[in-house]
């Protein structure tokens, strides 16, 4: 065994061991612990969970890529999935904290008094995280077949045992727990080589600042100007400038992901876990600064990496590479498929350019900008092994918390709340431990065979939060006068017409050949990307909800308006809350 | 319920400061203002670039101490504070 992959299993493994131990230590007893870890996390202590919940494989192994290539355009990225913690500390955490219980849609339900309300929630948020749990599981797949040889079937199975022992056994106690060591585990993992490239390029080891610097070879130009010289030489746009469509899209792309973000079950939930309303609205700024260490890293990586592979490939753009000479990282990432050349022109060299007839790097995949990253900047064995074990904690804190949302759903909304309620506790958690084991089964198979391309699947989840779940959240806090029939109208709508929209693009739940675009243009709704069409849910959502209400001339009854005072403030407690 | 109404409305006017704040700082300035404010610098950053990868989060962060910090007081300045505090 060579001794990169000693490391690597070292670092995997000894974390996986980790994992279990807090597991074991940190057991669930009882609906409360297993729901929300008994209520009693410090705020500190749940950011830092948070920011694993939060921050997935995505973020972790794609976000970089994507801004490397992207460039200025990748900012929707950066702007969307932190944005969206305001408007989660001011708008919702505090209330839905003093409300007191354990789920999203049961709030839903209580503040609607609709059982058709909690179960379009339900189905909203199975949808969504399900979804979002593919992403993770073939994070995790990619992440062990790449850096320890091992088959992606395999990797997916030991990602499913490990997430499996420790949300079952330990509930959101074991999760939260697992959370805050994985945390530590990823943003060290992401930001030692952030460090070292960010000091090799420019002699600051402070990334955020390293980007803004003059480069180390001395030529004494700014990084940012000579990427932007590198990379419209060979013809591609200019890196500090480049939009993602136009600035309409750009602007509703932000506000999907924002208000997406403020929608997601699993992130809410982790606010059910603190003590008290203080604690809610201290813990989202926790969050933020923890997710901000990573997400102000991210460009500098994109950024740095991008230059770096220019570099190697293609020095300047009358100098090519020789295939013949490629590095060694080149080779290991060939054999992976993620890296492809074709010599289209028969002279032995690499040409890499914008033009897609001359370009014989058929394939760049984005992800290599952060897995290949330590390798390409010839950083130690030791840096390579920790980006593996980081990976995978991203993929699996993530991946825990969201079946966590979804067991939670179905054993305390659907099977408690709506078919079941004389159940006994000890039959819920059962049933809830049963529901999650069926979770990842499920997640695993379909990581195994992912519906469509992946990608795509998370504009569904962010679709869907940001369409459905953020506005019935903010209109039950902030909107006493909506009821119950105007705020499911108001799902129903903004649910439909972001389903249409995307499914029209992209195929009925991804099903290539499916889509049903007719001859109307792609992005026809004023240039608008499917991925960025959550914000004009939710515009729907309101508006109809808002129409209805004022239509049926409907009033919540006088206990649902005694409640919604009742969360508006911090004292007393949330027993008035009792819905039906 | 006067009391409660007034907290209310004051808990309203800082979200609405702090949400200006919020769309300034990112849609503004990182996306609407994005080509104007590249004509200036700040090391190395174009000053519109900066605000959308940089300076937006960093201002989210202070945004969201400083909405709680006030939150904490305005609790207590209308007697509203959770009761283990009273």
């Amino acid at each position: 065994m060579d001794e990169l992959k000693l490391y690597t299993y070292i670092a995997v493994f000894g974390t996986f061991g980790l994992y279990f131990a807090i597991a074991w230590w940190a057991r669930a007893g009882s609906t409360s612990e297993f729901y929300v870890a008994g209520g009693g996390v410090h705020p500190i202590l749940n950011g830092m969970a948070i920011g694993a919940d939060w921050m997935s494989a995505a973020s972790f192994i794609s976000m970089a890529g994507l801004i490397a290539f992207l460039g200025y355009g990748g900012s929707v990225f950066l702007m969307g999935w932190t944005g969206g913690y305001v408007l989660l500390a001011m708008l919702l955490a505090p209330y839905l904290r003093k409300y007191g219980k354990f789920t999203v849609p049961e709030f839903i339900g209580d503040r609607y008094y609709s059982n058709i309300a909690r179960v379009v929630a339900v189905v909203c948020l199975i949808i969504a995280s399900l979804t979002y749990v593919i992403g993770q599981m073939k994070g995790v797949g990619v992440a062990f077949s790449r850096f320890l040889e091992v088959d992606y079937g395999l990797g997916l199975g030991i990602g499913m045992f490990v997430v499996w022992v420790y949300a079952v056994l330990g509930g959101m106690k074991g999760i939260t727990y697992t959370q805050i060591a994985q945390y530590c585990v990823l943003i060290f993992a992401y930001t030692v080589p952030a460090v070292f490239i960010s000091l090799h390029l420019t002699g600051n080891p402070i990334p955020q600042l390293g980007l803004g610097s003059t480069l180390a070879d001395g030529s004494g130009m700014y990084l940012l100007d000579k990427l932007d010289l590198v990379v419209t030489d060979l013809g591609f746009k200019e890196y500090t400038t480049a939009k993602l469509g136009s600035t309409l899209n750009m602007f509703m792309y932000t506000l999907s992901l924002m208000i997406g973000t403020a929608g997601l079950p699993h992130v809410i939930m982790r606010f059910f876990t603190v003590p008290s309303v203080k604690g809610a609205r201290t813990s989202a700024g926790w969050a933020l600064i923890f997710i901000a260490a990573l997400y102000t890293v991210a460009p500098a990586v994109g950024a740095m990496a991008r230059l770096n592979l220019m570099n190697t490939i293609q020095p300047s753009a009358s100098e090519s590479l020789e295939y013949e000479q490629r590095p060694q990282w080149f080779k290991n990432w060939e054999t992976t498929g993620l890296l492809k050349f074709e010599d289209k022109n028969d002279d032995g060299k690499i040409t890499y350019v914008a033009d897609k007839e001359k370009n014989e790097m058929v394939k760049v995949d984005r992800d290599i900008m952060v897995l290949a990253n330590p390798e390409i900047a010839n950083l130690p064995n030791w840096v390579i092994a920790l980006v593996a074990a980081g990976g995978l904690a991203a993929a699996l804190s993530t991946a825990a918390g969201l079946l966590l949302a979804i067991a939670s759903s179905i054993s305390h909304d659907l099977l408690k709340g709506v078919f079941r309620p004389d159940i006994t506790e000890r039959t819920e958690l059962r049933a809830s431990r049963v529901a999650m084991t069926v979770s990842i089964l499920i997640a695993g198979y379909l990581g195994l065979n992912p519906p469509g391309f992946a990608a795509g699947t998370v504009a569904l989840a962010f679709g869907l939060a940001a369409s459905s779940i953020f506005p019935a959240l903010m209109m039950g806090i902030f909107a006493k006068s909506i009821g119950s029939k105007a705020a499911v109208a108001g799902m129903l709508a903004g649910i439909g017409f972001t389903l249409l929209y995307i499914f029209q693009h992209e195929g009925i739940m991804f099903i290539k050949g499916t889509a049903f675009l007719g001859d109307m243009a792609r992005n026809w709704f004023f240039g608008i990307d499917p991925k960025a069409f959550g914000a004009v849910g939710a515009i729907i959502n309101f508006g109809v909800a808002f129409a209805v209400s004022r239509i049926i001339n409907e009033r919540p009854p006088e206990k649902i308006q005694k409640m919604i005072e009742d969360i508006r403030i911090p004292s007393g407690s949330p027993e008035a809350a009792t819905g039906h | 319920m006067d009391k409660h109404q007034s907290y209310w409305k004051a808990n309203l006017r800082l979200m609405a400061l702090c949400l200006s704040i919020w769309f300034v700082v990112s849609f503004l300035f990182g996306i609407i203002l994005v080509e104007p404010l590249n004509n200036f610098h700040l090391g190395g950053y174009k000053l519109g670039f900066w605000f959308a990868q940089q300076g937006s989060i960093y201002t989210f962060v202070v945004l969201v101490f400083f909405y709680s910090y006030r939150m904490n007081k305005l609790d207590k300045e209308h007697g509203v504070q959770e009761d283990e505090e009273k």
